[in-house]
């Protein structure tokens, strides 16, 4: 291990951390991993720390899937989300956070829709801050669950050639698996119509292919984005119909390679618009790895920062 | 650096070793409901030479050998000065009603052993546990904790550090003590 600590004490954006920190993660996940599989899928690593799970967005598998790890770690669970709370009334962000750290919280995983809350956050609280995706920007958890999944389906990330398809423009969470896949030394190329792939992003050190079936030939992994139709305040795509037929990923197109490559999607899926639904329950897809992982690898980050106070 | 005292060299220790053996067979003859499991990192070391030891001296004594690792379930970890370094947990089996000997190098504090038997238990609900301890520093307790199998005991004070050494590691196996503990060690 060449590491034994983080460099930082909140998981802000994978930007930040460095390819140690994230090998440090996936080592500690791996740990995890063990402790999931036994009778007691328990440890008493975090009992004397209270957590706030902040959700000002929705989320379902995140948000379960961070609650999971932290009672796993013997954790206290504060959860808030704010379509039932003060944020209705009119209460900012500083001072409904402020109100919950006076009860004594030691780390607060936090959605927001405002990329660039965290940080804001971390210059006026003493907590631990993770960022649980904020807005279009970033979503670290995510990227570092899907390197590790494809890290134990295909042995190591460096070298991997892997594309991301779909609406990367408003993807936080492929713009965390680009940081990340740099990181650990993977090529990346994204894929998807020319108006959901924003301007200049081939400065991120990635290419750019519109063509799906020349795409899916070059690389080893797919992931395969989400459509976010609740982000597209304008028409960015003609139909979804339309974009199945030049962007969706179908059993026929996957058969056309004469390759087996990985198929990988962040959740939830629109079954039958960006996959079809043979396609996410086929051996190639790891959809549900990815989910298992996640918890591992939340478990790994709250024990590691929880290691690190201020 | 500072030179320091060998409290048991070579010679000694591989009869230690041996004796430790002895009495574990002697106290479990067929080990038929008994597993071994060393403390990661440097108990599972120790944990291994007897293993190896015992299939050397009684072979065909077959039995469950496992490694814990207690990192997760440590009571200092947010209030330690330097960060712990994870290893691997092996035990592929279940340790329900059975006797566990649990084996470390030096019972010092007795919080190692405190936390592997937390750690146990999640194993399932063992029907006894035993521990063996190659060194037990006597007059260093924080709990109160005592080995069933020993090899040295030594009296020393809180700022010694006591260090075993191992053939294929360090060259010699010996046992060590200096009087305090520094980056070096």
């Amino acid at each position: 291990m060449s590491t034994s600590m983080l460099s930082t004490r909140h998981l802000i954006g994978i930007k930040d951390i460095t390819s140690d920190d994230i090998e440090l993660i996936f080592q500690t996940s791996d740990n995890f991993k063990e402790v999931l599989k036994r009778p007691i899928k328990k440890v008493p690593s975090l009992r004397d720390v209270t957590i706030a799970n902040l959700f000002f967005e929705n989320s379902t598998r995140t948000r379960i899937s961070f609650e999971l790890a932290e009672k796993r770690l013997s954790a206290d669970v504060i959860n808030f989300s704010a379509s039932s709370s003060s944020v209705k009334k009119g209460e900012t962000l500083l001072d409904t956070v402020n109100n919950i750290l006076s009860m004594k919280v030691d780390m607060v995983v936090m959605r927001h829709p405002a990329p660039g809350a965290h940080h804001f956050l971390a210059q006026h609280i003493d907590a631990n801050i993770i960022n649980a995706g904020d807005g279009t920007h970033e979503h670290p958890t995510q990227a570092l669950l899907d390197c590790y999944s494809i890290r134990e389906r295909l042995g190591r990330v460096e070298g991997k050639k892997v594309l991301i398809i779909g609406d990367v423009k408003h993807s936080r969470v492929a713009l965390s698996n680009i940081f990340a896949l740099n990181k650990l030394g993977a090529q990346v190329k994204l894929c998807g119509p020319p108006t959901l792939i924003p301007r200049f992003i081939e400065e991120l050190g990635v290419e750019v292919e519109y063509d799906l079936k020349k795409a899916l030939k070059w690389c080893d992994v797919a992931n395969v984005l989400r459509i976010q139709l609740e982000r597209q305040d304008i028409r960015y795509i003609p139909s979804l119909r339309e974009y199945t037929m030049f962007y969706g990923i179908n059993k026929k197109l996957l058969q056309s390679l004469n390759k087996d490559i990985v198929i990988m999607h962040p959740g939830p899926i629109n079954r039958g618009v960006e996959i079809s639904g043979d396609v996410a329950d086929s051996g190639q897809s790891i959809i549900l790895q990815q989910v298992e992982n996640g918890v591992a690898i939340r478990m790994a980050i709250l024990y590691l920062l929880a290691g690190k106070r201020k | 650096m500072e030179e320091p005292k060998v409290i048991m060299e070579k010679q000694r220790f591989g009869l230690t070793i041996d004796r430790l053996c002895h009495q574990l067979v002697e106290s479990h003859p067929s080990f038929s409901n008994t597993c071994i499991i060393g403390i990661q990192e440097r108990g599972a070391i120790f944990s291994d030479r007897i293993r190896e030891r015992i299939g050397i001296l009684y072979p065909g004594l077959d039995f469950l050998y496992g490694k814990i690792d207690i990192s997760f379930y440590r009571d200092d970890f947010r209030i330690r000065t330097k960060p712990l370094k994870v290893a691997s947990t092996e035990i592929h089996f279940l340790v329900e009603e059975m006797n566990v000997i649990l084996i470390d190098d030096v019972l010092y504090t007795g919080r190692t052993v405190h936390s592997a038997m937390a750690a146990l238990m999640d194993f399932g609900r063992p029907a006894s546990i035993q521990y063996m301890a190659l060194v037990d520093r006597r007059f260093n307790r924080h709990l109160p904790v005592q080995a069933d199998f020993k090899g040295i005991t030594v009296d020393a004070v809180d700022e010694a550090y006591v260090k075993v050494e191992w053939k294929h590691l360090n060259g010699e196996d010996r046992i060590l003590l200096y009087s305090a503990k520094t980056d070096h060690i």
